[in-house]
Formats: C-alpha cells, sequence, structure tokens
C-alpha cells in the first residue's frame, strides 16, 4: 500500500503573495485525497512541493513521504518513484507512444517489455496498436490515457495529479476520472488530485480538502460535505454541482 | 560559352580547397555554436551576450573580418614565438567561423526558448538528470531548428570563402579577383557560377539531412551525410602530389603583379620547384607575408615600402632608397632585396588629353590651381597612403570630389568623365593606348617606385632560387611592362596574365 504523507509547516511565497501558509497536513497511506480550491489558492504549490517541482516549498518546511525528508534524496531520484500527471500532458513529440510510457523506465536504465506494455495501454483503456503511433496523432483524452500510463509504468506507490482533466470534454472527464480510481484502488496508491472541480472531488475522493488563500478550510469526507457540514467556504463550493444536479434532476420530471 | 566551360574546368583546385575551407569552417563554427547554445539555455546572460556579440560579428563585412583576422594571428603568433601560419588557410578559417557562428547559435537559442515548457516539466517530472533531458528531449527537440542554422551558415560561408583569396588561402575567389582586376569577365563568372552552384548543392545536401531526420528516414539523413563525406574526400585527395619544394610567390591586386608573378613563376619552376600562387594580397598583407616566410618572392615598389613600411618622407635618389631599403629589411631580418627590374610603377596623376589641354593643366601645380573644379579618381589605397599626404604637402588640393576604384575602374570612370583626373599607374599599357597626358611633380613630392624584387629568406639561402630569379634583375623596360600589361588589360583579344608573362619573356630576352 503507497505510503503515508505528511506536511509540517509547510510555506511558499511568490514575492509578496503567499501561496501556501503554514500548511501541516496528514495524508494517510493508501487514501485519494482531493486538493480543491480556485486559481491561486495554493494547491498545485502544495502538490508540486512532494515531488520538488517546486523546490522552494521545501525550504520553510518539511514534507515526509513515508516517514522519509523528501529533500533526503536529489530531485531526480525523489521523482522517479512518484507519479506524476497534469494538465498540459507534455507527452514528448519525437516519442512514439510506446516510448513515452517507457521513459521513466528508461530514466533508471531500464528496459520495458511489450507485454507490460501492452497490459498497461488496456488499463488505461487504450488498444495495444497505439504503442507505435505518435503523440499527434492522439485526440486529447487519449494522449492523457498515455500520460496516466506514462506515470504508471514505473510502478510507483504515489500518484500525483495535478488537474489532469480540465482540458478535456466532460464525457473524456468522466471516464478518465473512473479509470484513475480503479486504478488506485487496484494498485492501492495514495493519491493526491488537485482540481477546481468539487463535484469531480466529491466523486472520485475518499477525503476532500479545500484550500483558501494558502489555508485549510475545510477538511472532510465527501458524504459531509455534500451535507453541507464542512464550514461556509466549503459549502459556497458544494452549492454549485449541487444546485445543477437538482436543476438538472428537474428537468427530467 | 566554350570560354565559360573551358574555365570551369580549369577551378578543380580553387573548387576543392573552397570546399576544405568551407567545411572545416562551417564544423568550427557548429561546434561554438553548439556549445554556446548549451551554455546559453542554462543562464539568460549568457545568451543575450553571446547573441549580441554573433550578430556583432555579422555586421562586420567579412572581407574586413578577414583582413583583421592576418594581423592578429600574425602578432599572437609573435608572442608565443612560435609560428602560426598567419596566411592563408588559417585566418580564412577563423574568420569564416565565426560568421557560421550566428545562425546557428540564433536558432539554437530560439528552439530552446520555443521547447513546449509542458514538454520541460514532464521530463523533470519523470526523475530525467540534466544530461537526459539534454539528450533525450532537448537535443532531439531543438535539432531541426539548429539544422536550419547550419543551412544558412552553409550557404554564406561558401559565398564568403570566395573572399578568403585577399588573405592568401586558395578559394573559388581566385578567379573572381582575377578576372576583376585583368577584366576578364569569363573568369569572374565561372568563379561566381562554381561558387554558387556550391552553395546550392550544399544547401540541398544539408536539406536532405534535414528531411531524413524530421521524416524519421535515417536512410536519406545518411544518404546526404556520405554525399558530404564523398565530396570532402574527393577535395583532400592531394592533387598535384609533388616531391619538389614548393615556393610560394606573392601577388597584389593588379595585372602586373599577375603577370611578374607568373614571370617568375614559370623561371622557378623550370628551375625545379613547385610553385603556388598567392594573389589578390592587400599591400600591407604581402610584405607581412613575406617577412613571415609565407611567400617566398613578389615584386614591390620602392616608394611603397620607404613611405608605408619604413614610415619615411624624404625622398633620397632611387640608388640611395634602395640601398636603405636593403638595410632595412636584413636589420628585420629574414627577407633580401634582389635588386630592381628597370622599370618604375609611380603613382601618376593623369587626365584626358584635351580636358588638359583646354584647361592648360601641365603639371601638380597647374592642377592644385584648377582642383576646386575637378573629381579626382584614385585606386582603393591612394587616399590613406602617406605619399597622398606628401602630395598634399607640396601642392594645396582642394578637389571637388574624391571617387575610389578598383584600378580597372578607375581607368572607365576617366574615360566616361566621372572623374577629371587619376592617380594611374607609370607603367600602365592604358596611358599611351588611352592617349593620357601624364602631369609632371616639379616639387618631386611622389617618390620614386622602381619595382623590386624582394626575396624570402628561404629563397636567399638556395643559389637554385636566387639563380632562376637574378636575370629578372635590370631585365625589364617600362616600355615591355606597359606592353605586357596592354595585353591583360586591354578590352578586345585579352591575354591571361601567364601569356602575357610568356611576352615578356619572350620579347626581354628572358627566355632563354
Amino acid at each position: 500500500m503507497g505510503p503515508e504523507i505528511r506536511f509540517d509547516r509547510v510555506s511558499r511565497s511568490f514575492g509578496a503573495v503567499t501561496a501556501v501558509d503554514e500548511v501541516s497536513l496528514t495524508i494517510a497511506p493508501g487514501s485519494f485525497v482531493a486538493l480543491v480550491g480556485e486559481s491561486g489558492s495554493g494547491k498545485s504549490t502544495l502538490l508540486r512541493a512532494i515531488n520538488r517541482l517546486d523546490e522552494d516549498a521545501t525550504r520553510s518546511g518539511i514534507i515526509l513521504l513515508g516517514g522519509e525528508d523528501v529533500t533526503a534524496l536529489p530531485p531526480p531520484l525523489l521523482r522517479r518513484r512518484i507519479g506524476y500527471v497534469f494538465q498540459s500532458i507534455g507527452l514528448f513529440p519525437h516519442m512514439s507512444v510506446a516510448q513515452n510510457i517507457a521513459v521513466g523506465r528508461r530514466v533508471r536504465g531500464e528496459r520495458m517489455d511489450d507485454a507490460a506494455l501492452a497490459a498497461l495501454l488496456d488499463q488505461v483503456g487504450l488498444p495495444a496498436d497505439f504503442a507505435k503511433r505518435m503523440p499527434r496523432e492522439l485526440s486529447g483524452g487519449q494522449q492523457q490515457r498515455v500520460g496516466i500510463a506514462r506515470a504508471l509504468a514505473i510502478e510507483p506507490e504515489v500518484l500525483l495529479l495535478d488537474e489532469p482533466f480540465a482540458a478535456l470534454d466532460p464525457v473524456t472527464r468522466d471516464a478518465l476520472g473512473k479509470t484513475v480510481r480503479r486504478l488506485h484502488d487496484a494498485r492501492g496508491l495514495t493519491t493526491i488530485l488537485v482540481t477546481h472541480d468539487m463535484a469531480e472531488a466529491l466523486l472520485l475522493a475518499d477525503r476532500v480538502i479545500v484550500l483558501a488563500r494558502g489555508r485549510i478550510v475545510a477538511d472532510a469526507a465527501p458524504p459531509e460535505l455534500a451535507a453541507g457540514r464542512a464550514g461556509l467556504e466549503a459549502e459556497a463550493l458544494v452549492a454549485v454541482p449541487r444546485e445543477q444536479a437538482a436543476r438538472l434532476a428537474a428537468l427530467g420530471r | 560559352m566554350t570560354a565559360l566551360f573551358h574555365a570551369l574546368r580549369g577551378l578543380g583546385d580553387e573548387l576543392a580547397a573552397h570546399l576544405v575551407l568551407s567545411l572545416a569552417a562551417l564544423a568550427l563554427g557548429v561546434v561554438i555554436a553548439l556549445a554556446l547554445t548549451l551554455w546559453a539555455a542554462r543562464n539568460h546572460l549568457v545568451a543575450r551576450i553571446a547573441l549580441g556579440l554573433a550578430s556583432l560579428v555579422q555586421t562586420v563585412p567579412a572581407l574586413a573580418l578577414l583582413a583583421l583576422f592576418y594581423p592578429l594571428l600574425l602578432s599572437l603568433s609573435a608572442l608565443i614565438g612560435g609560428r602560426i601560419p598567419a596566411l592563408g588557410f588559417l585566418p580564412a578559417l577563423l574568420a569564416l567561423a565565426l560568421y557560421a557562428v550566428l545562425p546557428i547559435l540564433r536558432n539554437g537559442v530560439t528552439g530552446l526558448a520555443r521547447l513546449d515548457p509542458a514538454v520541460r516539466e514532464a521530463a523533470d517530472a519523470v526523475g530525467m538528470t540534466r544530461a537526459q533531458k539534454l539528450r533525450w528531449v532537448e537535443a532531439p527537440l531543438v535539432a531541426p531548428f539548429v539544422i536550419a542554422g547550419i543551412r544558412t551558415a552553409a550557404v554564406w560561408t561558401i559565398g564568403a570563402a570566395t573572399l578568403a583569396t585577399t588573405v592568401g588561402a586558395t578559394s573559388l575567389g581566385d578567379p573572381i579577383f582575377a578576372g576583376l582586376q585583368t577584366q576578364d569577365w569569363v573568369l569572374v563568372l565561372a568563379g561566381c557560377l562554381a561558387s554558387a552552384a556550391l552553395a546550392l548543392a550544399a544547401d540541398a545536401t544539408i536539406a536532405m539531412i534535414e528531411r531524413g531526420i524530421g521524416a524519421r528516414r535515417p536512410g536519406l539523413a545518411w544518404l546526404g551525410a556520405s554525399i558530404v563525406a564523398v565530396a570532402l574526400a574527393w577535395a583532400l585527395i592531394p592533387k598535384r602530389a609533388s616531391e619538389r619544394e614548393t615556393l610560394v610567390i606573392g601577388a597584389k591586386n593588379f595585372s602586373e603583379q599577375y603577370i611578374l608573378a607568373r614571370l617568375m613563376g614559370e623561371r622557378l619552376t623550370r628551375a625545379g620547384y613547385a610553385v603556388d600562387y598567392r594573389e589578390g594580397l592587400g599591400s600591407a598583407v604581402v610584405f607581412k607575408a613575406l617577412m613571415a616566410g609565407d611567400v617566398d618572392a613578389y615584386v614591390e615598389y620602392a616608394g611603397t615600402l620607404w613611405t608605408s613600411e619604413m614610415g619615411r618622407s624624404d625622398n633620397p635618389p632611387p640608388e640611395q632608397m634602395r640601398a636603405e631599403i636593403a638595410r632595412y629589411l636584413i636589420g628585420k631580418g629574414g627577407a633580401r632585396l634582389l635588386g630592381p627590374l628597370g622599370f618604375e610603377n609611380a603613382y601618376a596623376f593623369a587626365m584626358r588629353q584635351p580636358e588638359a589641354q583646354r584647361r592648360s593643366i601641365a603639371t601638380l601645380d597647374d592642377l592644385s590651381r584648377a582642383s576646386p573644379q575637378l573629381t579626382l579618381g584614385t585606386d582603393l589605397e591612394f587616399l590613406d597612403r602617406p605619399e597622398w599626404a606628401a602630395v598634399r604637402r607640396a601642392y594645396p588640393f582642394r578637389f571637388a570630389r574624391q571617387k575610389r576604384y578598383s584600378p580597372t575602374f578607375m581607368y572607365r570612370a576617366l574615360g566616361s568623365s566621372d572623374a577629371d583626373v587619376i592617380t594611374a599607374f607609370s607603367s600602365d599599357g592604358r596611358i599611351a593606348a588611352d592617349r593620357l597626358t601624364v602631369l609632371a611633380d616639379p616639387k618631386r613630392a611622389i617618390p620614386n617606385y622602381d619595382a623590386i624584387l624582394l626575396v624570402s629568406a628561404r629563397c636567399a639561402s638556395q643559389p637554385k632560387c636566387m639563380d632562376a630569379l637574378r636575370p629578372l634583375v635590370g631585365g625589364i623596360t617600362v616600355e615591355a611592362m606597359r606592353e605586357a600589361n596592354f595585353l591583360v588589360d586591354r578590352d578586345r583579344d585579352k591575354q591571361s596574365p601567364a601569356a602575357a608573362a610568356g611576352w615578356l619573356a619572350a620579347n626581354t630576352g628572358l627566355a632563354r
């Protein structure tokens, strides 16, 4: 099962703007946690502090991954153990799908055999013959499925998702969300999903943390939030999808 | 047409040398540009400085850049006491390589800047080290930009390499410069065509490599690379493998010099030497090359050395001047003054006869009075030479306009009335042929310009070399030289410098 992730008084400023303000937080092993908030709430900064894509965030606080300080290893070695998927996908345009997926293994000096590749493509919902295609031949949703496969090819115990579905259409988005949740369960990962979409967070995560102005303003399980028992700031975000759901239901009657 | 074909067929050596020089300069330029690109990728300040410097280099005319590298290498060579060959291949290589840097560097930096930030982030996120990121992501994605830059640089370099002739490197500029000076347009055209064809071929070949890489067709890329390799191999095969000792003969950039170089070359060849020609050199370059031993023999003019190299402004009788020059050369170590050829090639102010009569100008004093209404046409260097300063001290000229021409066009300018008076050369056949009036110099402001034969220390130490050249001393009258010059300079039935040299040898008793 994936490791525990613990933040201890982590802060990060960009000039005069405080993006993350002394956040302390413990994420249980094997849980699926969503970080929700508006743009600039500090949710992405917090996520990127874990694999040190934002190296300055670990200067003024401690992040423990399975009890181990993330600054103990050089960043490349740390990142080779963590799956990371982000909104702009970032497939390598000059590499085939197969090469893209295997790149994390290659970085570690390992090879990836065809069977493992085919299995992984199947798990993210792509046909095996996609292996030879180039990224530009794929749709956005297919590209992000490759992005997820690339993150999982290194058999990580931690999966970090930074707005992974934000640029996709609603149908693809829903399907990919379900895929990710299924993979999380099957592999026993510790998963953190950053999203601005409260409905997505409520439907996928075990625990939803709401950030505003760099601080945690709500921290609850989805049923509590949906019931409106997690405070005013969270309620403002939950109210929108709840009201939309009600109007949709009313339309169908 | 047949003449052009014939001229093109004779350019094998020049083409080979041009190819080797261009490729070497391009390769060096690529290495420098890639190193700078990598450095610039890590540091914004470096990127700005490197791009700024490369752009600055680009604004220096290629001709000047080449000319600057020659004294630079000379002083560098003197500094370390060793012998860096300052004439020929090396200065041309360095200047052209600098020239090639900009397009490659600019494209490399642009390519890196255009790299999708998401791709960089992904490379970091999968745990690539800096080196892995460079090798697997940045290099392949920037390669198309860099190759496009190399294409541009290749075309530039091949074009600019024609200018390498002026610093004594053999190139396709040889026929162009020689043809320009002797008005042999077929030769000029042949040089231009060959150089343009080479540039187009290089562009097409690199385009092939580019497409091969871009379209993931390694076969195509390898084919392109093979073409380059074969061309280079052909160019590097020694064309005339010679076991004979090679002497280098220098020539400045006008017909008389080309003719005398061939005359000397012919004699040295018969004496058993292999001969290389470095033609179209500037006055200062050829003298320094002689002192450095890069050139073994050339014809200088006493007044030029006297004023330019020795910095003298007095005007002693010819024998005394020659004696002092000989002492000067021995004092500088190395070169020797073999002797005067027997004619003078002085600066001579010349006008069209009717014009001179109409304005009743016969001397430089007369000219000075009339100068505010006249345009002076000179060769490219005269207005910067100490002789001009000396003449102006003696005669207070105030010309309405002063224009510079290459020597050939200077005569044309007089003919077409673009200039009223020119600084002609007294041994020039065109003075008589065009019926020009040469103005007298009553104050003896213009020093004497006896043609003198200078040889390197190497030639001076070999009786065979000295014996081959000694008959030239006192062997050429000014009438013979004028006639020979006119064979090359006239518009109809032009002769090559080599043919004129043959005529000169036959008509002065030197052939025997």
